[in-house]
């Protein structure tokens, strides 16, 4: 496929990456995006998850929220802020990211710190911990994994987003290809492409090494999991993830 | 004087700046045509995407099941394509098939499928193996013992994965505006090119969520009729 040799072509010239609005500065662009809105979506998701989790409440309300999330495109929430006075560009992008990147970290936040062994909160609370000691050392802990797991699949979703944030007037990577349609140039498409799945992919192994990283406990590798056939014995996570 | 001047442009500049309302019912009464052209095509790609995408994902969850080797790299290559943006994968598929809804579809088809093998192969793997033991003992062949035993039983998590993936691929769908083929999606990046025209933007978003929210009414419905024993439990 020639275009497809043109594209590595392309991203192998490095005048391609380092000048001005070229790869480096659109991928910045792209990251510090990507990295504001999941950072504010977890500074607000966080806290309301562990809240809701810990008191077992509301449980009803952040269902209804993930599946509504899901049913809603993200095109179209990135278009209506687009459109909204806050006006085109990175920050209603940002905007618009932010909201995506909430539902999965609260509802996985949520049954992470709802499932918590009452037994286990108990005897915390029996041996002298404060409540708030409780939540700290014993609930975060037990629910890291499911936390990171809401985290990675914001993450993902937010920096695969990201890109279509070009379509409407938006910056980062998602300009390649867009402007490779708009000059229907196949090699620029691909090359944006590549770049766009490459980031994503690359954000996942990322999250994957962190979460393995910062797990108490036996140290497993959330890929190796899904081998030995615990998927039953895993907690719902409602909001896990879906195509981007 | 001068701010009298003022005032007064300011006045006729508020007059001059045309309304551009959320929400319009004669932008929807006007272009009801072009509106169900859209929502047509948006419907056909989402059933061709959930109905290839189980076809292909069947056999694949049943070949995942026999076989552990095959499982492993299986779920690792769903996991990759998953994680694949749809711009890209759009962009991958679009030299190949160019400005047709064929490339939408490829695209939609393997999202949708990645989803029900997951879903498929839980609820193989959820069949008890003493109830596929005493099917096999009392006689049943192979096509016997899926359509009797392992269907019926598997049959809420298959249901409940095609629900996830026809939701997902209704909201995926718009990302086909790149290649001009995406449903609803046309009238949400049409209302943005057309001067942030907001009552196109909001018909093709609402559009897009209510066609969502019926379609997995639908399924649910369905649910309940394929599986009566479930509801005679529950009463």
């Amino acid at each position: 496929m020639n275009a497809f040799q043109d594209a590595i072509v392309y991203l192998n010239d490095p005048f391609n990456w380092t000048r001005v609005g070229g790869i480096l500065d659109l991928l910045g662009v792209h990251l510090a995006i990507s990295a504001v809105a999941v950072l504010a979506a977890f500074v607000l998701a966080f806290p309301l998850g562990v809240l809701l989790g810990t008191s077992g409440r509301g449980g009803g309300a952040v269902i209804v929220l993930s599946n509504v999330s899901r049913a809603m495109p993200t095109l179209a929430l990135l278009t209506l802020f687009a459109v909204s006075p806050i006006g085109f560009g990175n920050k209603a992008t940002t905007i618009a990211l932010a909201v995506f990147a909430f539902p999965p970290i609260l509802t996985n936040t949520f049954v992470g710190f709802r499932g918590v062994d009452a037994d286990v909160r108990e005897a915390a609370r029996a041996m002298g911990l404060s409540r708030t000691q409780v939540i700290g050392r014993v609930d975060l802990p037990l629910a890291l994994p499911l936390v990171m797991t809401g985290l990675r699949t914001a993450a993902v979703q937010v920096v695969a987003t990201a890109g279509l944030a070009a379509l409407v007037g938006g910056g980062g990577l998602g300009r390649i290809v867009n402007l490779g349609f708009g000059q229907q140039n196949y090699a620029l498409i691909i090359a944006g492409a590549i770049l766009i799945a490459a980031l994503a992919l690359l954000t996942e192994l990322l999250l994957v090494v962190l979460t393995w990283a910062v797990t108490p406990g036996p140290r497993r590798l959330p890929f190796l999991r899904t081998r030995t056939a615990a998927g039953a014995a895993e907690p719902t996570p409602v909001a896990a993830g879906m195509p981007l | 004087m001068s701010a009298a001047a003022g005032a007064a442009g300011g006045l006729v500049l508020a007059a001059d700046a045309p309304p551009n309302p959320w929400f319009d019912p004669s932008y929807v009464v006007d272009n009801w045509e072009t509106i169900l052209r859209y929502l047509g095509e948006h419907v056909r790609l989402t059933i061709a995407a959930v109905v290839l995408g189980a076809v292909i994902a069947l056999p694949l969850a049943l070949l995942a099941r026999r076989s552990r080797f095959l499982a492993g790299p299986l779920l690792g290559l769903s996991t990759v394509i998953y994680t694949i943006p749809s711009l890209a994968m759009f962009a991958f598929i679009f030299p190949f098939t160019g400005l047709s809804s064929t490339t939408v579809l490829i695209g939609l088809v393997a999202y949708s499928l990645v989803i029900l093998v997951r879903n498929f192969l839980t609820g193989l793997q959820g069949v008890p193996a003493d109830v596929r033991e005493a099917g096999r003992s009392m006689g049943y062949g192979s096509l016997r013992l899926f359509w009797q035993i392992d269907l019926p039983l598997a049959l809420p998590a298959f249901m409940a994965g095609l629900r996830i993936a026809t939701v997902s691929t209704v909201a995926l769908t718009t990302v086909g505006v790149l290649v001009g083929h995406g449903g609803l999606g046309q009238l949400i990046t049409g209302g943005f090119n057309a001067n942030f025209y907001r009552a196109e933007i909001v018909t093709g978003t609402l559009g897009c969520v209510l066609l969502a929210l019926v379609a997995d009414v639908l399924l649910a419905g369905v649910e309940r009729l394929l599986t009566p024993w479930a509801r005679l439990a529950r009463a």
